[in-house]
Parts: structure tokens; sequence; C-alpha cells
């Protein structure tokens, strides 16, 4: 598994890279020095384990810009690599910067998001109120600008965070500003769906059920995480309303989608069940000759419920993920800089795969 | 003595033989007489036989006279007299003349006296005498039956007529108990008459007979209620029921006393039926006109909030709305109460009934009426939490308080009140669950607990708002060296002193924790508090960052986690610690999220202590406060690249000055 958490200290900005070792519970922790700038946004290629992009702030004549770039680290400290030596004192390599994602001119960068299912030839940056969609071309060398949109209207929009939709051929995007989602078609940079006032605040975070389709989660400053059908933007699926502050991060698991994980500056992660609304709502289809008769009277309509609360740290939870290779791992990360990883309860477990 | 016997004996043979001789006499009498005797028994039969022939033959002209003469009575008799020798003789062609003569008179006085009959301005004992001649004539009974009923049936339509008149529109409704008694005494006297003088005349038919008065009664009898039950639908409004419980009082003894001659007909049950309906309605209009009294008195209390104040005086304080409110609604309860017990008093007819000693008590009045006020009222102040628009919407937070004070105070005292208030009024007599006093104080104080976190957050948002428009809209990597406190703060500093101030109104005090003597005069280093425990607090210095974080994350790990959003308690000091506690956290992520100058850095921490001055006294544990807004100005530190902080008395003195 591979887990980034950039930690900023003074003027050396620096990017960690930490192997998880599952079976012995070992953790690895390689550093690379990002010198461009103060990172605020990092995600990684999907197909090039050792390629990432990230906005990062630069400070110059008195101004702050946020600028977005594609990375590689280098090839020793590529995770899953092999072994690195155990040694707290070597020297922290330098990333080698591949492109820049265009002229600062845009804006302030936000985020930038890879395309999931491609071969990490397409990205998508947001700048203040434009998504721009680029092309890397040449093994990530250059950035091409293939296509934009933006956002008109009154006043700033800005756009705060975005995610690309695994579904549909990968060609529907998610944004959020201030408090609206909207959906985007990246073949024809037009918007498909907008829901307005998807929270009484700012959106935080969004992310799409990899399983359902027209699925999507939503996470906000009023404290709640909706669940969302892109057919019906009138009204959330569902809400959830169990932090007591603002809930920075959202994340469904990539394979059982009923389980959601959200991180709130209350020092707060909650591992939740929303089953009713998940891919497989009654479990497996199981044979009727291997029911008794007093399971199947038992057996009522599953219930939502929040399985269970971590409150290891002391500080506000930024951001949660689950990991890409062991579907019942997950991390969290706070701002005092503490990395958890936690598992799924047994129980549960083995009651979703069983 | 011998003589005397000798006499005695002389004489009883003298006496005997003398007897003998008029033995003899009478025999030969009699035997001369008998002839005479037989002849003369001849003749009277004879007599008498002719006498009645002279009958008989006269018979047409006196029925002819005595029905021009209208002595119908005399007639029937007559006619009832003759008719059986009649029938016998019939074969007689003599007889056979008379007694057709005499059907056909007796025909037209059946005629008459149906017509008599049918005209009915007479009164009901002539119509009597009509049937009961009819019914000796020998007119087939259930004709006379149906025909009596038919007549009866006349006058009362005619009756059920008016009645339904003064139902209309256009001449000004008369008073419901007018109706009533107009009705019960036109409609239904009318008919315990028809059905006692049909029960008398026609006894003798049986239960046929009766079958038929009961339809009858039935029939009629519905129209009538369904005319009642019209007018009882106007009496709509109107929280007075005094005239409506005489009315129905009246309507239902009307009925009492028939019933028992038409018990078949099951009048009284239908009576008592509509009365039953009819309370069950009151019940209903009384809950809605306390439910819209309730609103009406939130109307009020918003616009008193929202009404601009004259220069010079004063508004109405809150709690002078709160006990208006009070004491409104409480009253309100009370006239329905007191209006509702009409139904059950003694003197009424019906309060006997099992509905009204049982079912209206604890269903209707205690569990309807007063449990589902109750219950809508604390529906309504919960709508107040769940409006829509996160930005306070149109519910001003001062009526969010009030409500839950209001609440609050139902729960620990007015709930309780009413209730036994209403169990002594309406003694419950029937064993259907009722809801106990703790179930609705549990339902009143979560209502207010619901109530007063929405306002805890209301509030926290609109100082957040604040907070967060001025860090982020500031440019703080070349803002000037701080000359003086942001205006922002002190407006943060006056809306939680007016926040206090309102609470204030409604709430106690609640319980600080002791203060320090020195809270106010603390010097005030870059990250740390002077607190007992001493945190380590280098002054920072770029060359040893790692230290610093790290102890001031061990430092986390032994201090108290703030939970941003513990529940709020029911005092004042817990609504500010609340508020604060939101509007701090929100300057502090919105602070990380920024980049600093190093002036920015040095005027955070102007304003953090500016804050921590004047915050500090309204929470609950000040040391929350100094925890928070040390967190502040560490993590503005960190945001820095060259933290230059100021020094702390050039700091108090700012703070001062500004």
């Amino acid at each position: 598994m591979e887990d980034d958490a950039p930690v900023i200290y003074g003027l050396e900005f620096q990017i960690h890279v930490i192997d998880f070792d599952d079976e012995n519970n070992i953790i690895n922790k390689n550093v690379l020095l990002h010198q461009a700038g103060e990172i605020w946004h990092i995600s990684a290629s999907p197909a090039d384990k050792g390629v990432l992009a990230t906005c990062y702030n630069k400070t110059a004549d008195g101004k702050v810009v946020t600028c977005a770039a594609v990375w590689r680290m280098p090839a020793e400290l590529e995770p899953g690599g092999h072994e690195s030596p155990e040694d707290a004192a070597s020297p922290a390599h330098a990333l080698e910067l591949l492109c820049h994602l265009g002229p600062a001119a845009h804006g302030s960068t936000a985020c930038v998001a890879w395309e999931p299912a491609g071969d990490g030839k397409r990205v998508i940056s947001l700048a203040d109120n434009h998504i721009l969609l680029w092309d890397l071309q040449e093994s990530s060398s250059q950035a091409v600008l293939a296509s934009s949109a933006s956002l008109e209207g009154k006043g700033q929009l800005k756009f705060t965070t975005g995610r690309w939709s695994p579904h549909h051929n990968c060609t529907q995007v998610a944004t959020a500003n201030d408090t609206a989602v909207r959906g985007w078609d990246t073949r024809t940079m037009s918007q498909i769906y907008c829901i307005e006032s998807a929270h009484g605040q700012l959106v935080r975070d969004l992310d799409f059920n990899p399983n359902k389709q027209y699925y999507l989660a939503s996470c906000g400053d009023d404290c709640r995480v909706k669940f969302w059908d892109t057919r019906n933007v009138t009204e959330p699926v569902k809400t959830l309303e169990e932090h007591s502050h603002w809930v920075w991060g959202v994340r469904y698991n990539h394979s059982h989608d009923q389980l959601v994980l959200t991180g709130s500056s209350d020092s707060r992660v909650i591992l939740s069940n929303m089953v009713s609304i998940s891919s497989e709502p009654f479990g497996h289809l199981v044979d009727d000759d291997d029911l008794s008769e007093q399971e199947e009277r038992s057996q009522e309509p599953p219930q939502d419920s929040v399985i269970a609360t971590y409150e290891e740290h002391e500080d506000s939870v930024y951001a949660v993920d689950w990991s890409s290779a062991d579907p019942w791992l997950f991390a969290s990360l706070s701002y005092d800089g503490r990395l958890v990883i936690n598992r799924v309860p047994r129980a549960l477990k083995y009651h979703i795969l069983l | 003595m011998k003589n005397d016997f000798r006499k005695m004996e002389d004489e009883m043979d003298r006496l005997a033989t003398n007897m003998a001789v008029i033995t003899d006499f009478s025999a030969r009498i009699s035997t001369t007489l008998q002839d005479r005797h037989k002849r003369i028994t001849k003749l009277a039969g004879v007599h008498a036989l002719l006498r009645k022939l002279q009958f008989l033959f006269e018979l047409p002209s006196r029925l002819t006279k005595c029905v021009e003469l209208g002595a119908y009575g005399q007639a029937v008799r007559y006619q009832g007299r003759a008719r059986a020798v009649l029938q016998q003789y019939q074969h007689l062609p003599s007889f056979r003349a008379i007694q057709d003569d005499c059907q056909v008179i007796t025909a037209r006085l059946a005629q008459q006296l149906r017509q008599r009959f049918r005209e009915g301005g007479s009164g009901a004992p002539e119509q009597a005498e009509c049937v009961e001649l009819l019914l000796a004539l020998g007119e087939p009974a259930e004709e006379l039956c149906e025909e009596f009923l038919a007549h009866g049936r006349a006058r009362l339509e005619e009756e059920l007529r008016s009645l339904e008149a003064e139902l209309g529109p256009s001449p000004p409704a008369p008073d419901v108990l007018e109706f009533t008694d107009r009705g019960g005494s036109g409609f239904v006297g009318g008919l315990c008459q028809v059905a006692a003088a049909y029960q008398e005349l026609f006894a003798a038919q049986g239960p046929a007979g009766a079958e038929k008065l009961a339809a009858f009664a039935r029939e009629l009898g519905s129209r009538y209620f369904a005319l009642v039950e019209r007018r009882l639908a106007q009496e709509q409004g109107g929280s007075d029921n005094s005239l409506l419980v005489r009315a129905l009082d009246r309507f239902h003894r009307r009925l009492r006393a028939p019933g028992a001659l038409l018990a078949a007909a099951g009048l009284a049950e239908a009576a008592t039926e509509i009365v039953e309906r009819v309370a069950r309605e009151r019940l209903g209009q009384h809950l809605q006109g306390l439910q819209s009294a309730f609103l009406g008195c939130l109307t009020d209390v918003r616009q008193a909030l929202a009404a601009p104040r004259v220069a010079g005086k004063e508004g109405p304080g809150l709690a002078e709305l709160l006990a208006n409110v009070a004491s409104s609604t409480l009253s309100h309860i009370k006239a329905s109460l007191a209006s509702v017990h009409l139904f059950t008093a003694k003197e009424v007819s019906f309060s006997n009934k099992p509905y009204f000693r049982g079912e209206f008590c604890s269903q209707g009045v205690r569990e309807s009426l007063i449990v589902g006020f109750i219950r809508s009222m604390c529906q309504t102040a919960q709508n107040f939490c769940e409006s829509p628009g996160e930005k306070g919407g149109a519910t001003p937070p001062a009526l969010l308080l009030l409500l839950s004070r209001l609440c609050l105070d139902y729960e620990t005292a007015t709930i309780s009140y009413i209730l036994t208030l209403t169990d002594e009024q309406f003694l419950v007599q029937d064993q259907s669950p009722v809801t106990p006093v703790s179930t609705l104080c549990a339902e009143a104080r979560e209502t207010a607990r619901r109530l007063l976190t929405h306002y805890v957050k209301l509030q926290g948002l609109v100082i957040s708002q604040m907070l967060r428009k001025s860090v982020e809209t500031r440019d703080w990597l070349s803002t000037l060296e701080p000359r003086n406190v942001r205006a922002v703060m002190k407006r943060v500093v006056e809306d939680t002193t007016a926040i206090d101030v309102q609470v204030g109104l409604l709430y106690e005090e609640g319980v600080r924790k002791a203060q320090s003597s020195d809270s106010s005069k603390r010097t005030f280093s870059v990250y740390s508090s002077s607190r007992q425990q001493g945190r380590y607090a280098p002054s920072y210095t770029p060359s040893a960052p790692m230290d610093t974080n790290l102890l001031s994350n061990i430092q986390k790990l032994f201090s108290e986690r703030i939970d941003v959003f513990s529940p709020v308690e029911f005092n004042k000091v817990s609504v500010l610690t609340g508020i604060i506690k939101i509007s701090l956290k929100t300057l502090l992520e919105c602070v990380r999220l920024r980049t600093f100058g190093r002036f920015g850095l040095q005027q955070v921490q102007v304003d953090c202590h500016f804050l921590q001055l004047y915050l500090w006294r309204f929470v609950a544990d000040e040391e929350l406060v100094h925890l928070l807004l040390d967190e502040v100005v560490a993590s503005a530190a960190l945001r820095c690249p060259d933290p230059v902080p100021m020094e702390p008395s050039v700091v108090e003195v700012i703070c001062e000055r500004g």
C-alpha cells in the first residue's frame, strides 16, 4: 500500500512515502523533497506507481499562487519495490519534475484528479472557476490542454474540490464550488447536473460509489454527509449527521460500497455501514436449502449504522482513504501529523463476505 | 202438654190435608191455564220477532237518518246488531233487499267516516273514534293502520318542514335551544301522540302492527335526526358550550320519553349517538382553537421581536413575552376545560351514558384535547428547528430561546399541573390507556433541548461566518504592522455580549469554574499560557522545529480534548460556552488554510489576545478559551514562513488601547 503524508516543516516541503507491511505490521518511511512549494493537494497516478501530481503554493511578490505539477519519484524509492534499508539518516531524495500543469494565469489550482481507469494520460485540474482537461504526452513530460470549461456567475466562483467518476467510461467529473455540486461531461465539457445547496455551507469533499453508477457522496461544513442520486438532485437519498464539526473527507470502500469512511475536524473518524443504499442491500443471495426456518424469519431489512468511531487523533482529521491493495484497511491523517492505519472490525468483514 | 201436642197433631193433619187440597187445586189451575200459557208465550215470542223484523225493515231508513244526523256511533251500533241476522237470512229475497240497502248505506257511512278521518283537522280523540267505528264496521285493519299512519305522517312532515325552514339562510337562524325546543315539542310530541293512539287502537293487530309503527317511527325519526344534525353542525364557532349543552340536553331528554313506546325503533340510541358525535366534534374544535391560539401567540411574539425599537422606550423584554405566552396558553386551556366540563354536568340528561362517563373523559378530553395539544405544541416548537435554510431562515433566534424555556417550564411544572386539573374535573372511570405524566414531560424536555441546541448552532454560525469572512478575505502576506485590534474582533465581542444578555433574560447563570485571580492579566507569550503545568514554550527558532511540535503534541495527549459539540445544559453559561467553542473552532480551521506574513501573524496574535481578554468571562471553564486561542496562534505561526512574534507587552498595550 502506498500512502503519502505531506507534512510542512518550515521551508522544507516534504513528501513522506510510508510503506506499511501488512503481515508484520512494520512501517517504513522514506522522505522526498518537494522544493517547489507548500503542498496543498496530492494525488497519485493510477497507472504508474512512481508518478504523482501535486498542487502547491508558491509565494512570489507577496502573493500566494497555487500551481500544479506532475512529478516522478526516484525509482529505488518506489513503493512496493525491493525493500529499502531502514535507515532514518538516509538523505532525502528529490522529486523529479515532469511537467507543469499550465501557466498560473488560470488561477489558483485547487485540485488535480487523474482519470481512474485510464493509462495515466489524462488529468483534470480545477483552477479558480475553470476546469482544465490535460493530455499528458511523451511519458508525462508534456501537458497539453485538451479542453476546458468555466463556471459563469455572479461573484467570485471558486472550485474547491473535484472527483472523477469511475463509471460511464470515465467521462464524468464532479466538482464542488461553495455549496453546490456540479457534474460535467469531459467529452463536451458541459455541465450535466447541478445540486444547488448540497450543503448548508461549504462542500469539502466528494466521492463516487464505485459499484453503483449514479451515486455520489458529499460532505461539508454543515457537519453532514449526504448521499445523492444524480438522476434526482432535488433531495439527498440519505443524510448522516454523526459528526459534530466540519467533515473534511468522505470515502467509499473500493469494493464494498456499503462501507463509508468520514473524517472530521472534531478529531474523529467514523466508519459507517450504509447498507440500504449500497449495491448489495441484502447481502449475498443464499440458496433456500441452506436457510433453516429460523434464519428466514430473522432476516429483516438491514439497517444503516455506525460501525465504529475512531478517536485516536487529537486534532482535526483532514484526510481519510482506503487502501487499494487490501479492501479492509484504511488510513487517516490529522493536523498534528499523525497517520493512523486501521482495519474494519473482523466480525463485520466476515458478515459481508459470507 | 198432651193437649197441646194433640192440638198440634190436629193442626198438622189439617195442614196436610189443606196442602193436599192446594196442590190439587194448583195442578188443576196449571192444566187449565196451560193452554193459555203456551199461547201467551208464543205471542210474546212472535212479538219480539216482529219487533226485530220491524227494526230490520226500518234499518235502512234509520241508518240514513243517523248518517244525516252525524250520529255515526249509533249507526254503527245498529249495523252491528243487524249484521249477523242479515247474513244468515240473506237467501230470503226481502232480507236480501234489506241487506243490500244496509250495505249501501254502511258503505256511505264508512266513506263519510273516512272522510272525517282524512280531514284531519279534527283532534286525535275524534280520529280515534273514527278509527274505532271503522274497525267496528269491519273495515280491514291494515288499511286503517296505513291510513292512520299516513295521516300522522302528514302532520309530522309538516313539522319537519317548518324545522327545515329554520335551517335556511335567509331568516336569522334562531337559537339552537329554540330549535331543539321546537323540534322536541312539535315533532317528538306529535310522534308520541301518534304512537300512543296507534298502540291503543291497533293493539289487537299484534306484532305486524307494531312493526309498522316502528318502521314509521324510524323513518321519520331519521329525518328528524338529519335535520338536528345539520342544525348542530352549524354551531361551529364559539368556545362557549353552555347553549349547546342545554340544547343537546333538551333534545336527548325528549327522546327518552318515547323510548319506552318506541323501543323497537331505536330512537333513543340514535339520539345518544348524535350527542356523542357532537361532543367529539366539539372536542376537535376546541383542540384546533387551542392550537391556533398558540400559533397566534407565537406570531405576536415574532412581531414584537421584529418591531423596530422606538427610541427611548424599551420593547417588551424576553421574560415578559415568555410570561405572556405561558399565561395566555394556560388560560386558554383552562377555558377549554371549563367549557367542555359542561358536557359532564350532573343535570345534563346524557351525562350518565357510558360514553360520557368513560371514554369522553379519558380519551376525548384528557388524551385528544389536553395531551394532543401539548404534543402539538412540542411539534410546532420542533418545527422551528428544522427550518430548511441554514442561514437562520426566518426564525429569530430569540424565538427559539423563548420556546425552549417555555418547554422547559412545561416539563418542570405546567404539564403535571394541567393534567392534575383535568383528572380532578373529569373523573376517569374506564380502563382505556392514558399517557402518563412522565412521558409528556420527557417529550417536552427533549423539545427544549433540541431548541436550545439549534439556538446555539444558529448563533454560533452567525459569529463563525463573521470570523471566517474576516480570515478569508484579508491578505495576510502583505499586511502592515498591527496598530490596533481588528474591528471584526470587537464586533464579535459585542455580539457575544448581546447574546449573553439575551440568554441571561431567560436562563439561570449556571456554574462556572472558579477563576484564578490573574485571569485577565495573563502574560501572553506566543504558544503558551502561563498555566500551572507550564507547557514547554521556547521562543520559536527555526533550528528546532521538531522539538516544539513534538512537545506540543505530547502536551495535547495529556490535556483534555475539547468536544466542540458537547450537549448543551439548560443554563446560560453552557449556552455561551457552546457558541464560543463553535466560533473559535471555525477561526482555527480558517487560520490553518491561509499563509501568513510576519505582520499577519502578529495581527492574529493581537486579535487572539483581545478575544481572550473579553471572552473568558462567558464560558464555564476559562481554560477552554485559552486553549483554543493558543491553538489558533500556534497554527498561524506554523503557517508563517517568517514567524517573528510580537512582544507580549506591546500586544497588551495595543489591546488596551483598542
